[in-house]
């Protein structure tokens, strides 16, 4: 569904992404994790447009994303949760969610309904500024405004940042649960051992490069993940 | 003070209060979304009369409407305000503050430059687009002129809220300066929603330009600076970057100045400039600006 090929990307002379391969099969759950600065985020900004690459090939299905408008690229049905969050803290709850509907406003009151059936916290506080959210209340925001995009894939980035463990447990059964809804699913992690679990295959990166690639459960077991990332 | 000079005081000050919040809508809209003080923008109001000056006679010639010529000013600031962004601004934009700043400047003073080659530097009379008479309500005169100069200032200002709360464009127009990454995620063109808000600061100044014009007939090629200056200050004193914040503004340095001439005329403008700093003094970030520091 999604295929990156010898991808290149750097700020100024610093090289942040050297040559990097991977793909995600239509529903699966592919994971990226590795250290901080290890070039994750990058590269989900570069698939969304927001880096420019130098070198190097992103497909989404037939679409070859580095000659795509950013702000195009949700139309094809991919959305970006990105690291942060980034909601719109002076608008409602329920405005960015509409703003999520943005490129297609096709049966928006019912997205919204699904959206607001699954965080019911969103609803109580639809009327609210999304600025006053709590951390947790503002990714589960975050996560509603991407599905209200009715997306086919998300790329989600450091979903759990920043959020107490009964909230990472939350928020990844949450992943999971869209995942298994049949949307395709890049996620990007610092809590390796969390992303491990959910996920089918997962790439290691270090320093701009992807060190490991593999089945999740085997990289789970593997000695040198567990060392550098699981604190094993 | 009497009631009847109180009055009039009154809606004199909101009359001059309303155009200044238009004009300072336009400087707050572009700041809102780019971070840039567009120093040219006072000069619209002088492309807007200049176009008022010189279509209100063929309009009256043909026999059509003058007022059609209010929508000619309007169409025209919002083509010079789209050209100007995409053909000076925009170009140094990733440049930083202060070329975009230096740059503002300079289409500032080449807009009254070329306005005074084009048209020259003698003040000209406009025809008012109308002019209603003075009634007398309850003892006090009232001017149907600035009656409805401020109900024009209210309606576009009722309808530029609307449009931001209500639109697909104006809700843009709301996020891409509270989050530009986002924006892009979501589907939003900044660089389209950032050439529509110049369309609309000029259109709103156009309109501005009518108000003035209405009050004081006279057009020349530097018309616009001291206008636009004052409604800078008064977007600033609002809270530079929030819409509602221009228009209390502007319609407070409009009341200030006007209530200011009536007790000391010679001062006003030293006064007026001394309370804005007093202000600003205690509230920095402007009457409604959150105290909050740059994003990074």
């Amino acid at each position: 569904m999604l295929e990156i090929s010898n991808l290149s990307v750097s700020y100024g002379a610093i090289h942040a992404i050297h040559n990097v391969s991977l793909k995600v099969n239509r529903g699966e759950i592919v994971s990226l994790i590795g250290a901080n600065g290890a070039g994750k985020t990058t590269i989900l900004r570069t698939i969304s447009g927001l880096k420019k690459a130098d070198e190097g090939e992103i497909r989404f299905e037939q679409t070859d994303l580095r000659k795509t408008e950013p702000s195009k690229i949700i139309r094809l049905k991919l959305a970006h949760v990105p690291e942060g969050r980034h909601i719109f803290p002076q608008m409602t709850v329920e405005e960015n969610l509409e703003m999520g509907a943005f490129a297609d406003q096709k049966d928006m009151s019912a997205t919204m309904e699904d959206v607001y059936n699954r965080f019911s916290r969103l609803k109580e506080r639809k009327r609210q500024l999304a600025g006053t959210l709590s951390g947790g209340e503002q990714q589960m925001l975050a996560v509603g405004r991407a599905l209200m995009a009715k997306p086919k894939m998300i790329l989600m980035d450091e979903p759990s940042m920043g959020l107490s463990p009964l909230l990472v447990k939350e928020i990844f059964s949450i992943i999971k649960e869209v995942n298994q809804n049949g949307i395709t699913i890049l996620l990007v992690e610092q809590n390796a051992k969390m992303a491990l679990s959910i996920s089918n295959r997962a790439y290691v990166m270090e320093t701009g490069k992807i060190s490991m690639e593999g089945n999740a459960g085997e990289l789970l077991k593997d000695v040198r993940v567990k060392k550098a990332y699981l604190g094993q | 003070m009497t009631f009847s000079l109180f009055f009039q005081s009154l809606i004199n000050g909101l009359n001059q209060g309303a155009i200044y919040a238009l004009i300072a809508l336009g400087y707050t809209m572009v700041y809102g979304i780019i971070r840039m003080i567009n120093f040219a923008h006072g000069d619209f109001i002088m492309i807007g009369a200049y176009t008022m000056f010189y279509t209100i006679p063929l309009m009256a010639n043909a026999g059509m409407p003058v007022w059609l010529s209010v929508l000619a000013a309007i169409i025209v600031c919002s083509v010079v305000g789209v050209v100007v962004e995409v053909i000076a601004y925009k170009p140094v934009r990733q440049a930083g503050s202060m070329s975009a700043l230096i740059t503002a400047l300079a289409m500032s003073l080449f807009l009254e430059n070329l306005a005074m080659v084009l048209f020259g530097a003698k003040p000209q009379n406009v025809q008012k687009i109308f002019d209603l008479p003075t009634i007398n309500f309850l003892g006090v005169a009232l001017p149907l002129n600035v009656i409805l100069t401020i109900l024009i200032g209210v309606i576009m200002m009722a309808g530029l809220q609307i449009f931001i709360k209500k639109t697909k464009i104006g809700k843009a127009m709301r996020s891409v300066p509270q989050d530009r990454d986002a924006s892009i995620l979501v589907g939003i063109n900044v660089n389209r929603v950032i050439t529509i808000t110049f369309a609309i600061g000029s259109a709103l100044a156009a309109v501005a330009a009518l108000m003035y014009c209405t009050k004081y007939p006279r057009v020349t090629n530097d018309m616009g600076s001291m206008m636009g200056l004052k409604a800078f200050i008064a977007a600033v004193l609002g809270g530079i970057g929030i819409i509602p914040g221009a228009m209390l503004g502007g319609i407070l340095v409009g009341l200030i100045e006007i209530f200011v001439k009536l007790f000391a005329p010679g001062w006003y403008e030293a006064i007026t400039y001394a309370i804005l700093i007093v202000i600003l003094l205690v509230k920095p970030s402007g009457i409604l600006g959150k105290n909050v520091g740059e994003k990074v």
